[in-house]
């Protein structure tokens, strides 16, 4: 039987730099996977990847394993994931209407859209939060997980659901419109 | 396929790569640098366990994580990348990995553990009690340490009470959950409303198309959208607004049929916004059977109990609209209840309407919530529809919802044949939306025209009562299916013409004669209205020009100005009837076209006509309160309110 995460991260915390070897290998996976799904693109996943395994072992000293280590380390992801967010659209806010700018690009790539198309426009038309929570629960992560990483309460990641159910079903609608 | 949500998990698992070996070797070799030098490039734990736990470290740390991550990853990064340049050259000699050596930890591929090669294996195993990095010997590891480790805190992980609670409760940096609370960076409030329409009908030369076909059709979803948008105190969006719906709204007083299903009659009249065209109404009034010896009904209310429906003016205006529609109904009838979403099936097995205590507390049972579906709702529904029928019975589905289709089917084509299928087998299907802001009207109105049946929107009690009790028998007993009509114009007396509303039930001509084409239904009792512009040949309205080399006109017309015709198939029949009738300049008004013509001039008003131009909503107020005639049920005193709410909008 191996150790659990929590265990390893604690000790990792305590400055075992086999155990944080060993755990970052378990959880890496899987991390990269939700990389995938709040970026959207490989490149930008692998990037986010990186900059969470850098940061991480300085984060790992304020991990006292209250929360599961995936929720704990999810957390960070989503936060940093955020980060590059906001960044990205601090650059592109110079350009006026960027809400326009987008739906028309999206549009534009609804027409020529192959399924991955489909799947990438209708994540990056999705509010902030509700891509969030569906980067979290399209990675068969229950309610109750994904309510825990996001800080909100279950009712509210249940929510977020259907209206994000309600944005995809908009935009097929819109797709099959045209 | 089961839903939107499933298809983008399956999409997105298929999409997901797996993580690219090289970068994830860097990546872990950068972590476990880091790690390295941020430990101050001990391979073990450190040998006392009272390090500083709101100290210095945490101080630094809560200050980095209070700048932007950028800036708190570039300084952390480039500090402890910079102590490890230092370290890793004095102190760990980069060897080359020997993998041989090293037991792979789960769930890397050997080629991938590349990673090790940072953190000097040689250095490793010489470790008092890392010899290896495997989970097994880690594990091993840890339990035998964890005895001389702090109490408190190993019986928290273990989930045992947690000894020191006050350590749990700072263990996740407090920045992290403000992080998450702060505003998306994209427009909340998307419109998620989806309406149906198409370009305002154009104006056509006739002697380019003498040939007009269109769908009858007796929805009324538009005029009480149209009405709720003007109550909330703004103008409709536009493509909200079908002509033809809010004409359809109001009962008409036209001629009865005698003795046939329906009775067409056409009239000419002045057309109010342009005094060189005129109008030619059609009006069809279907008959209205013998209420008493109706068809026993079998109803499934096929209901919408998603956590979207938990507002006023949703589930519970459904429940009381529905207790309304029972009294209408006869003990021969019976009544289902199928929900999806939430609270999932059959909630009411086929029951006698006489039972309306049954009926009544399983309705009140309803409850909004949970997003998860039922898938076969739609499927249900029609199997209990099915199991209910019996020789000579009428047999409806009615979909109650505010937009949420996740009936089971996703794609809305499939989901359009599917209702096609079950309507060509017998059961019916009408739609009934509530509340706004997610309201799919064209699904609604593509699924009701595909079911046979009629879309209204609910928006008040009202409503429910006109749509649900005032007119049930005309909603849910068709007298005439697939009801088309096809109007020539005779290009020697008729300029131009143009069909008011009607823009999503145009018919290509030759649909006309094809039985296998569906169109609209007309139930008992209702009656239909249709609206056409036309500029007679020499009017000074006349907006194209004549072409120099134009063909000249055949001309044998003579003084008809077109001619009517009309299809439809008596229920449960394959084969069309046909009425003809011809539209000549002299038909007398009928007595009812004042108010529908301002109801039309005030539905182009809202969708921006080009066409009227010349007119306002004061005008279209006028005209309706001078020919409002008998209104025993105030839908005509509602309406001219309406107009003097979209006069008092469109001033500022």
């Amino acid at each position: 039987m191996n150790s659990s995460d929590t265990d390893l991260a604690l000790a990792a915390a305590d400055g075992d730099a086999a155990a944080f070897s060993v755990l970052l290998s378990r959880c890496y996976d899987g991390l990269f996977r939700l990389a995938f799904r709040l970026t959207g693109s490989q490149h930008e996943a692998e990037d986010l990847t990186q900059d969470i395994c850098a940061s991480l072992p300085a984060k790992l000293a304020a991990f006292r394993g209250d929360a599961q280590f995936t929720t704990w380390l999810y957390r960070i992801a989503v936060n940093a994931a955020h980060d590059r967010r906001r960044r990205t659209t601090s650059l592109m806010k110079a350009a006026a209407g960027w809400g326009e700018w987008e739906q028309n690009r999206q549009a534009a790539n609804a027409e020529n859209a192959a399924q991955v198309n489909w799947l990438m426009t209708a994540m990056t038309g999705l509010p902030e939060d509700l891509r969030d929570t569906l980067a979290l629960v399209l990675d068969d992560m229950t309610h109750r997980q994904a309510a825990a990483v996001l800080g909100v309460s279950e009712g509210t990641i249940s929510w977020r659901i259907s209206e994000a159910k309600k944005h995809l079903r908009c935009l097929r609608s819109t797709e099959d419109q045209t | 396929m089961n839903n939107d949500l499933e298809d983008l998990k399956q999409a997105m698992r298929a999409a997901t790569p797996d993580p690219d070996p090289s970068s994830k070797a860097a990546h872990l070799a950068l972590a476990q640098k880091n790690f390295v030098s941020f430990q101050g490039s001990r391979n073990d734990r450190r040998p006392i366990s009272n390090r500083p736990k709101r100290g210095i470290w945490m101080g630094a740390f809560a200050m980095l994580n209070s700048l932007t991550s950028r800036a708190a990853l570039t300084a952390t990064t480039a500090v402890v990348a910079a102590g490890f340049v230092v370290v890793n050259w004095l102190e760990v000699a980069p060897p080359k990995s020997d993998l041989g050596g090293l037991p792979v930890p789960e769930g890397i591929a050997p080629a991938e553990a590349g990673f090790s090669n940072r953190i000097a294996p040689s250095q490793l195993e010489q470790g008092a009690e890392s010899a290896e990095i495997d989970d097994t010997a880690v594990t091993e590891r840890l339990r035998s340490s964890v005895g001389s480790k702090a109490e408190g805190r190993v019986s928290g992980f273990f989930g045992a009470a947690p000894a020191d609670a006050p350590h749990a409760s700072i263990a996740a940096p407090p920045t992290l959950s403000q992080r998450v609370a702060e505003p998306a960076v994209l427009p909340h409030d998307v419109d998620r409303e989806v309406f149906a329409n198409e370009d305002p009908g154009g104006l056509q030369v006739t002697s380019e198309t003498p040939v007009s076909t269109f769908s009858m059709d007796v929805d009324t979803a538009s005029y009480a959208i149209v009405r709720n948008s003007l109550m909330n105190g703004h103008l409709p969006n536009p493509d909200a607004v079908r002509v033809e719906e809010m004409i359809n709204y109001f009962p008409y007083d036209y001629p009865a049929p005698d003795g046939a299903a329906f009775q067409p009659t056409v009239s000419v009249g002045p057309t109010p916004w342009n005094p060189d065209t005129r109008l030619v109404h059609i009006g069809i009034q279907g008959a209205l059977p013998d209420i008493e010896d109706r068809a026993p009904l079998n109803l499934v209310f096929l209901i919408d109990t998603s956590g979207s429906m938990n507002e006023p003016n949703k589930l519970p205006l459904l429940k009381q609209s529905f207790r309304l529609m029972l009294g209408q109904l006869r003990p021969s009838d019976q009544v289902s209840i199928v929900t999806y979403a939430g609270s999932a099936g059959q909630i009411l097995a086929p029951t006698n309407a006489l039972d309306r205590a049954a009926i009544l507390a399983a309705l009140d049972q309803l409850d909004a919530g949970g997003s998860t579906a039922g898938h076969a709702g739609l499927r249900q529904a029609y199997a209990t529809a099915a199991a209910m029928a019996k020789e000579g019975e009428v047999s409806r589905v009615i979909l109650a919802t505010d937009g949420d289709f996740n009936v089971g089917i996703s794609d809305p084509d499939a989901l359009k044949k599917y209702v096609a299928d079950k309507r060509d087998s017998g059961t019916y299907l009408s739609v009934l939306g509530f509340g706004r802001g997610n309201l799919n009207d064209a699904t609604m109105q593509a699924l009701a025209q595909n079911g046979n049946g009629q879309a209204a929107y609910i928006d008040t009690l009202a409503e429910a009562q006109k749509v649900l009790v005032d007119q049930l028998t005309g909603a849910l007993f068709p007298i005439a299916n697939d009801v088309k009509i096809q109007v020539e114009f005779n290009p020697s007396q008729i300029a131009e013409y143009r069909l008011i509303g009607y823009e999503t039930r145009v018919l290509r001509r030759e649909d006309f004669n094809n039985d296998a084409v569906d169109a609209g239904d007309i139930g008992a009792g209702h009656s239909v209205t249709a609206l056409y512009e036309v500029t007679p040949v020499g009017s000074p309205a006349q907006l194209t020009t004549s072409l120099r080399y134009g063909a000249v006109a055949s001309g044998d017309g003579g003084e008809e100005w077109g001619f009517l015709a009309l299809r439809y198939k008596p229920p449960g029949t394959a084969t069309s009837q046909l009425i003809e009738t011809p539209i000549t300049a002299d038909l007398a008004p009928l007595p009812d076209a004042g108010f529908a013509t301002a109801i039309a001039g005030f539905g182009q008003l809202l969708r921006g006509s080009t066409y009227v131009t010349e007119w306002s909503f004061e005008d279209a107020i006028a005209l309706a309160v001078e020919t409002k005639g008998d209104d025993p049920f105030g839908y005509r005193a509602e309406a001219v309110q309406l107009m003097r709410l979209a006069a008092s909008l469109t001033e500022d």
